[in-house]
């Protein structure tokens, strides 16, 4: 059974259809094709599907497609305004903070859900906040690293 | 009830490449008509920086500016033959490949440069922002564009190159382990301060200072994540992960990441990183790999520096809290643990 | 923090290097931060099948029958693949290098020798549809005693696993269950030494966990050929290996990866591609295999676990005179690489150290367990965990500080190891030296001067020589008049040392089942 699912993605609207009951994942992956959302576990345990749904870090796996139903989507595809990075990305670049790249996407988008919500984190508000994405590769500390610089480059809110 | 600190050590070696040899890798470079390079391999990048090495190891040769050089990779189609990403050999064999094709593609480039300047190919050098000149007389120069281009369209020359590097397959002595398995090894020394607490057998690393010497970082930033990364693995190794808990046994094995544990981003340590480069006589301009060494020592210095927080040695990994509470049982909780040092 | 320690080795070493040197940004780093790296899986094909794989519930065991009919009519079943369609359904991944006998089937066909062992695929429209249709086969299967220890499987009357390695173990130089290491005479080594310890050491299986799990797409390209976008961390390791299976041409094959999601060891062992490629070929369109974490963490190839036995005879003064190991890799059901990390592994012994008598067995060993595969530091890992934690207790024995107890033993330049080739290009005294200083770990002043380099160099004669091999395969004296040695003596009001606590194994909980929070108390909590 198909079912019809409209949402904002990064600020366009989209339609598709999809399997009633499908994940977002699947949705934003096959239905959509934002392929910038990587699947990691498909059981809601690695973050690396980490996209922003009304502002919150939500694992798009274990999300129901239909739950987001006229809601605004963020993916890492709509970071970026036109050619220039978000200080996320910046920073992730100056810090050296990817190597195979796989769970780059999740963790940028858990840490802009904590700099849109707080400005000026701590490193352990930073911890907290990526601590549901799995890194394999650069032991976390570029990472942090790299969102505490973003926090220090962006513009401050008043 | 106490937290006790213990410091320990270890040093390690490691082999480069495929044990034995035999693992051949190729590599080829060309320009396109206006000086631009793509390296193609059949390499992996899994995040080790394959792309990134290369390119490095190509433009050094070459003598052009990095931006100058693309790496593509992999095809099999269009890259030639490589072994694998593993074993440590990406740098080392992969590079010296690079480095062969690159330094045939540099004869074709500089003899096309020396028709058009109307000298000798053997008076000629790069300068590495992209021009080559004459030895000693700068201002007689040309530039790579053009050279490419001459080579293309006037002379009818293909500035390209092919590259192998193949360290021969060695025998092994049935009876003695005779062998010669590597050409050259990465070293290493580790040194963990941890803490364990003899209430819980909960063990938090707190500090890490290691020295590394891998022949030549050729990028230290990515040597800086090989490093940083792998003995968090080592770390992780040591006292977090296993799909086998009651190895041998077999059951109770995890099947999601809430079961698999790992340390995350809240029980990482600083760790203070040194680097030393005793060049290899083989490897491309001297380097080795960091890749795999890097996650060796960890895990014994950990068990180690475990020892000398609270006197009992736990040889079975992973250096669980409820193996450190066993051996604690047994041993009694001295008020005063044995020292090492 | 890293720093370059230029000032050592400059010797050695042009500095005047351009490109090579710099902290030059990834040429993937773009695509890493935009989300635009293209893995295999971000590749899209109309029309695209999936494969899921039916496993194996016991760790041994006949199969009897298959019953698949109601499969095959479940909804969005393309294709049953049973292991009578796979062209070569034997195969070892070293028999492209002329390593081993192929032993292991892509489908099992009678028997199935680890729990999780592939035995039948089905081809569906989508992943939940072959999940459904995997439900509905039956399978019956008279199960067989199974082995999981190593020690136990090489006893005789062992259930026998691999019924091309019968005895268990694999075959080394066609005549032996193990690869030897000799050097020197341990035996009148250990004789003479002041203090020998045989200690047990025990490895965990662990998992890659790349975030990207194994997998490919096999698409049916023009004029028959196939482009397969893979995961694997070997492109031709990985194409010749499904030439092999599918008994095609290797150019009929078109491999494309490159870029991965992490790997670890853990992509090596083409597990994907071949049966990727053969339900493309029976269905005629693109088919993706890919595997689930838990498919990717029960059954896809970990990190196998070693059992090492180290032996060490020491002298009084800190000299390592003997050193004898024993050890035993897990390979699970099958061969994969396990019997090249053995030799691997005979190489490193005894470690980096110069010691003039060693022996060493070394066996691959095979048990009803997932086949184990590489990973980060195959072979050598374990061992190092085995040695450095076997040195700790040498020094303790002696009295002896831990860190100036190796740098006595680290070998040089110009030392014969235990291979026989002579030690070049050492720095094994170097690191220890700058990690003594950076984490204020003292050194006394004859250690601070050591080097590596031949002899020592000039410096190294404030440390008097040790006696180091001049041939190899000669024993050397244990005698504590031996010349040239420095003497240790234990530090003042130093008492014996602890006796050593074998660790009491932890055993599953009676009566458990399976469940996360019997992890917790295994593990503690999941932190941060």
């Amino acid at each position: 059974m198909k079912t019809s699912i409209q949402f904002r993605l990064n600020d366009e609207e989209v339609a598709t259809f999809a399997d009633s009951g499908s994940n977002l994942l699947d949705v934003l992956r096959e239905g959509i094709g934002d392929l910038s959302v990587k699947g990691g576990c498909w059981q809601g345990t690695c973050g690396t599907c980490t996209v922003l749904v009304d502002g919150m870090p939500r694992l798009s796996c274990v999300t129901l497609a239909e739950s987001c139903e006229g809601k605004s989507i963020e993916t890492v595809a709509g970071l970026r305004q036109g050619a220039k990075l978000h200080p996320l990305q910046t920073a992730f670049m100056e810090r050296f903070a990817a190597q195979c790249g796989y769970c780059t996407p999740g963790m940028l988008m858990a840490a802009k859900a904590l700099l849109d919500r707080e400005p000026n984190p701590t490193r352990e508000n930073v911890v907290d906040a990526i601590c549901g994405n799995i890194c394999r590769c650069t032991g976390y500390e570029p990472i942090i690293a790299a969102v505490l610089d973003a926090a220090r480059a962006a513009p401050r809110r008043s | 009830m106490a937290r006790h600190r213990g410091r320990g050590v270890a040093t390690i070696n490691y082999p480069i490449g495929m044990n034995l040899g035999g693992d051949p890798s190729q590599a080829l470079v060309h320009s396109n008509p206006t000086g631009k390079f793509t390296v193609a391999l059949s390499s992996i990048d899994l995040g080790q920086g394959m792309k990134s090495v290369t390119r490095q190891i190509c433009a050094e040769t070459l003598g052009i500016p990095v931006e100058d050089v693309y790496v593509d990779t992999a095809d099999s189609d269009t890259g030639p033959h490589c072994m694998g990403s593993f074993a440590s050999r990406g740098t080392h064999r992969v590079g010296n490949a690079v480095m062969a094709a690159a330094r045939e593609a540099r004869a074709v480039m500089m003899e096309a440069a020396a028709e058009e300047l109307e000298v000798d190919p053997g008076d000629l050098e790069t300068d590495g922002r992209g021009s080559i000149h004459v030895k000693g007389a700068p201002h007689r120069a040309i530039s790579v564009r053009d050279v490419a281009i001459a080579a293309q369209f006037r002379q009818g020359k293909t500035i390209s190159g092919r590259g192998i590097f193949l360290v021969p397959l060695s025998d092994v002595n049935p009876e003695t382990g005779e062998m010669s398995p590597a050409t050259c090894y990465a070293h290493a020394c580790q040194i963990v301060d941890l803490e364990v607490d003899d209430e819980t057998g909960e063990v938090t690393v707190l500090k890490m200072t290691s020295a590394y010497e891998l022949g030549r970082a050729i990028n230290p930033k990515l040597v800086e994540q090989q490093l940083v990364g792998g003995s968090w693995m080592g770390m992780s190794h040591a006292l977090f992960e296993t799909p086998e808990p009651y190895y041998p046994d077999t059951r109770e094995g995890p099947r999601d990441f809430n079961e698999y544990l790992m340390p995350g981003p809240g029980d990482i340590c600083p760790h203070d990183i040194v680097v030393l480069e005793r060049p290899a006589p083989d490897g491309p301009f001297g380097a080795k790999g960091p890749g795999e060494m890097c996650a060796n020592p960890s895990l014994p210095a950990i068990a180690n520096a475990i020892y000398d927080a609270v006197g009992v040695r736990i040889d079975e990994l992973p250096i669980t809290p409820e193996k450190v509470l066993r051996a604690l049982k047994v041993r009694g909780r001295p008020e005063a643990p044995p020292r090492v040092r | 923090m890293l720093e370059m320690r230029k000032d050592i080795f400059a010797d050695e070493r042009a500095d005047n290097l351009k490109e090579v040197g710099q902290p030059t940004q990834r040429q993937d780093m773009l695509g890493h931060v935009t989300g635009t790296s293209a893995y295999y899986d971000d590749h899209r094909f109309a029309n695209l099948l999936h494969l899921k794989i039916l496993r194996s519930p016991h760790a041994h065991a006949r199969i009897r029958s298959i019953d698949d009919a109601a499969a095959s009519r479940a909804p969005g079943v393309k294709r049953i693949i049973r292991a009578a369609d796979v062209p070569v359904n034997l195969n070892t991944l070293l028999s492209l290098i002329q390593f081993g006998k192929d032993d292991e089937p892509s489908l099992a066909t009678d028997v199935v020798r680890y729990k999780g062992e592939p035995i039948l695929g089905v081809v569906a429209t989508s992943e939940r549809a072959a999940r459904e249709a995997l439900e509905l086969v039956r399978i019956s299967y008279d199960p067989l005693p199974a082995v999981f220890d190593v020690e136990e499987a090489l006893k005789p009357g062992a259930v026998s696993v691999n019924p091309v390695y019968p005895k268990n173990t694999f075959e080394y130089h066609g005549k032996y269950d193990h690869q030897k290491l000799r050097f020197g005479a341990v035996e009148q080594a250990f004789a003479q030494a002041d203090f020998v310890s045989e200690e047990r050491y025990q490895m965990s299986p662990i998992e890659h966990a790349p975030t990207e799990t194994n997998g490919s797409i096999a698409v049916p390209d023009t004029n028959g050929r196939f482009t397969v976008y893979t995961s694997t961390q070997a492109l031709f390791f990985s194409l010749d290996t499904s030439a092999k299976i599918n008994a095609m041409p290797s150019n009929q094959l078109h491999f494309i990866g490159g870029t991965v999601g992490g790997g670890f060891g853990g992509k090596v062992d083409t597990l994907t591609e071949p049966l990727a490629i053969l339900a493309a070929r029976l269905t005629g369109a693109p088919v993706r295999y890919r595997l689930s974490r838990h498919e990717e963490m029960q059954f896809g190839s970990p990190r196998g676990a070693e059992r090492i036995y180290v032996k060490d005879g020491v002298m009084r003064d800190g000299r390592i005179v003997a050193r004898q190991v024993r050890a035993y890799f897990d390979a699970g059901a099958y061969t994969r690489l396990s019997s090249y990390a053995v030799v691997k592994c005979v190489a490193h012994i005894p470690g980096p150290y110069t010691i003039p008598n060693v022996h060493a067995d070394v066996f691959c060993v095979f048990t009803n367990r997932t086949p184990a595969t590489a990973m980060r530091g195959f072979g050598v890992t374990a061992l190092d965990f085995a040695l450095e934690c076997q040195m700790d207790k040498d020094a303790v024995a002696i009295g002896m500080d831990p860190l100036e107890f190796r740098l006595l033993n680290a070998y040089r330049d110009g030392d014969m190891k235990a291979h026989r080739r002579e030690a070049k290009n050492c720095a094994l005294i170097e690191c220890a030296q700058v990690a003594a200083e950076k984490a204020n770990w003292p050194l006394r002043d004859e250690f601070r001067k050591m080097s590596s380099k031949k002899d020592g160099g000039a410096e190294r004669a404030g440390v008097a020589d040790r006696t180091r091999m001049s041939t190899p395969a000669a024993p050397v004296r244990t005698g504590t008049s031996a010349p040239q040695r420095v003497t240790y003596e234990r530090p003042a009001g130093s008492t014996s040392p602890p006796p050593i606590q074998s660790t009491p194994p932890a055993t599953p909980p009676a009566g458990s089942t399976h469940g996360v929070r019997r992890f917790s108390s295994v593990f503690g909590t999941r932190r941060r």
